[in-house]
């Protein structure tokens, strides 16, 4: 039976309520909603607009003739199509989210707060500099923080995500080289890294040499040192890196590359877990980018654009992109072209960057202190070290001793099960979670990476190992469909990723 | 007569002459899960042993394949950017990637044959 936009109406085969048949589709609360364009009626809308006067056109001809098709909706219908959808997602704030690798933590109400005063969330980027005092001194601050925090003198406050901060990075030790007419052509890469490390290297003109692990997860330092060579620009580590791990050799890379005349390039992903810890500048690192969306808590994943400032190295400020504050006296300045011995690469962006997440970010950095931030880093790595240590008997981590902020799981613990990876994340699921991350890294075979943060009180923390351990022991015992089918209680059962990724349907047209 | 050759990377060349097959091996299929697209290389196109020739997204990973033998792109399999289902459903034969012309056949001393593959997979398990 189908319901009256030709889905069915009945449940799925298998789930929960099947052979439950409602006139609407809807089972329960749970609301089967239909896209926009599916409701209304034509010539309705949400607001009260005056006649369009007839006046001649200067489009010659190209005057559009047909429907635009938009759906007419009034302000009810659409709070109701948005609320009902946001009803089937999952949020930070409904559970855990341990989305390895994303940092999912809680965004603090007080952020939300300050990033809508008028003052901030009013501001246009054209406005005059002596009317938006406040903001620039308000980056002039975060830029501080962050400088203090990692030791290091410049931040390019600009970019607008994780990956764009990359961009900054290399970009600025593109042209650092090339100012000193030294035009190099390979870019060293782990082969745990983010896959947008390489990507940025190659997007920048170099060629990615990747640098093995070693059997403990960690840079095969020997190797790293036989690939340097003086056509190197420089090296892309992540530390604490994408298997969990903090790269104890991270002072030998610093140095070998510096003595090959490359640069250091941190990706500062995992800067959640060493924050107020360790400072980056002690270890030799010329530029690192820091998500603001990560380890400074402010929305992403949907909810929000992240925010990727790069901290540099006092070798590579005077390459930073405009514009950027300056203070002078008790004036700010934001500077938009080149001047005084500043040699910029150029601009990143058309404005100054991501104002509103600047703001949520301060407003973590000051509820916190110093003091408080350093505890986000040991509690991110305690909550962490304690899944790993509950869950160790019932499942099989591929690198041994403690972790940093990510417990890390291979999938030897399903040998024979006939359950894989994505039966395990699926049947998650069921038990009202978000997956983790899964098969990445890609050096682990059928990854499965946990990220609590220090958001999780030990009660969540607990439970979430409950329901793993309880998954881990009913794939043991044979209870396969279980995970084969899984999942069984969603809104929808399990999609075909394969179709969608091989035929994609991008477009929707009506029914005809 | 042609001989079958392996890499550690799980590509196999089927050599004929001086002209060889290359594709993933069944295992490496598998590993990946469904594959949904590929990206082959262009006809011609010259590459060294080791050398990236193709790209392949699969619902899990993307990954490359490199060349087991360097030589010129004589051929690709053109049906296999348009289903590429066909790479998971026989990867040792319909799902083949590209032909290429052996530069140097010494190079082929490099590689395993069925045997010393089949210990070496065993050998990952």
């Amino acid at each position: 039976m189908l319901n009256r936009q030709g889905r069915p109406s009945a449940p799925e085969a298998g789930s929960a309520g099947a052979g439950f048949t409602t006139w609407t589709g809807h089972r329960g609360l749970a609301h089967e909603e239909p896209l926009s364009f599916e409701q209304g009626a034509k010539g309705r809308t949400a607001v009260d607009l005056p006649e369009i006067p007839k006046v001649a056109d200067r489009l010659g001809g190209l005057a559009r003739e047909g429907e635009i098709g938009l759906p007419g909706l009034s302000e009810p219908q659409v709070v109701r199509h948005f609320v009902r959808l946001s009803r089937q997602n999952y949020a930070i704030d409904l559970g855990v989210y341990p989305l390895g690798s994303c940092t999912m933590k809680h965004n603090p109400r007080l952020n939300e707060k300050l990033a809508r005063l008028p003052g901030f969330a009013d501001l246009h980027p054209m406005q005059p500099m002596a009317t938006i005092q406040g903001a620039l001194e308000l980056m002039a601050q975060l830029g501080g923080w962050l400088s203090k925090l990692t030791n290091m003198p410049a931040i390019a406050m600009s970019p607008a995500a994780g990956a764009h901060g990359e961009l900054c990075g290399l970009l600025t030790i593109r042209a650092a080289l090339e100012a000193r007419g030294d035009k190099r052509k390979r870019v060293l890469v782990p082969e745990s890294a983010h896959g947008t490390n390489p990507a940025t290297a190659a997007f920048c003109g170099y060629t990615v040499d990747p640098i093995p692990a070693t059997a403990d997860g960690r840079v095969d330092l020997e190797a790293f040192r036989k690939k340097l060579g003086s056509d190197v620009a420089a090296v892309m580590l992540t530390n604490p890196n994408t298997c969990g791990l903090f790269e104890r050799e991270i002072i030998e890379v610093a140095d070998a590359i510096h003595a090959a005349g490359g640069f250091f390039y941190c990706d500062g992903a995992n800067f959640n877990a060493i924050v107020g810890r360790v400072r980056p500048g002690d270890l030799g690192i010329d530029a690192m980018h820091i998500n603001l969306h990560k380890t400074f808590s402010t929305p992403h994943g949907g909810g929000g654009p992240g925010s990727g400032p790069v901290a540099l190295s006092a070798a590579l400020a005077p390459y930073a992109p405009l514009p950027y504050v300056v203070q002078e006296g008790d004036k700010f300045r934001l500077v938009e072209e080149t001047e005084g011995e500043a040699k910029p690469f150029g601009r990143l962006k058309g404005f100054h960057g991501q104002m509103g997440m600047f703001v949520r970010a301060l407003t973590y950095m000051m509820s916190h202190g110093g003091d408080g931030l350093k505890q986000v880093a040991e509690d991110a790595v305690l909550s962490a070290n304690y899944i790993m240590a509950a869950l160790g008997d019932v499942m099989t981590a591929p690198f041994e001793g403690p972790c940093m902020h990510e417990a890390l799981f291979d999938d030897r613990f399903l040998k024979g099960t006939g359950v894989t990876t994505l039966d395990f994340a699926k049947a998650m699921i069921d038990e009202g979670y978000h997956p983790m991350t899964m098969y990445f890294p890609l050096v682990v075979h059928g990854a499965l990476l946990i990220e609590p943060t220090e958001t999780e009180s030990k009660e969540a923390l607990d439970e979430f190992i409950g329901a793993l351990r309880h998954l881990a022991e009913r794939a043991k015992a044979g209870d396969t469909a279980r995970f084969t089918g899984a999942p069984y209680l969603a809104p929808r059962r399990r999609l075909d990723e394969t179709a969608a990724a091989r035929q994609p349907v991008l477009r929707w047209t009506p029914a005809q | 007569m042609s001989e079958t050759k392996y890499t550690e990377d799980h590509e196999w060349i089927r050599v004929e002459g001086d002209v060889g097959t290359v594709g993933i091996t069944d295992y490496a299929q598998g590993q990946l899960g469904d594959i949904v697209f590929v990206e082959l290389p262009d006809v011609g196109k010259e590459l060294d042993q080791g050398d990236e020739a193709c790209v392949i997204d699969s619902v899990k990973a993307a990954a490359e394949v490199y060349a087991p033998v360097g030589g010129e792109i004589v051929e690709t399999n053109d049906s296999v950017t348009d289903k590429p289902g066909v790479v998971n459903e026989d990867a040792m034969g319909e799902g083949w990637f590209f032909k290429i012309k052996i530069a140097d056949p010494a190079e082929l001393d490099d590689l395993m044959d069925e045997e010393a593959y089949k210990a070496f997979v065993e050998g990952l398990a």
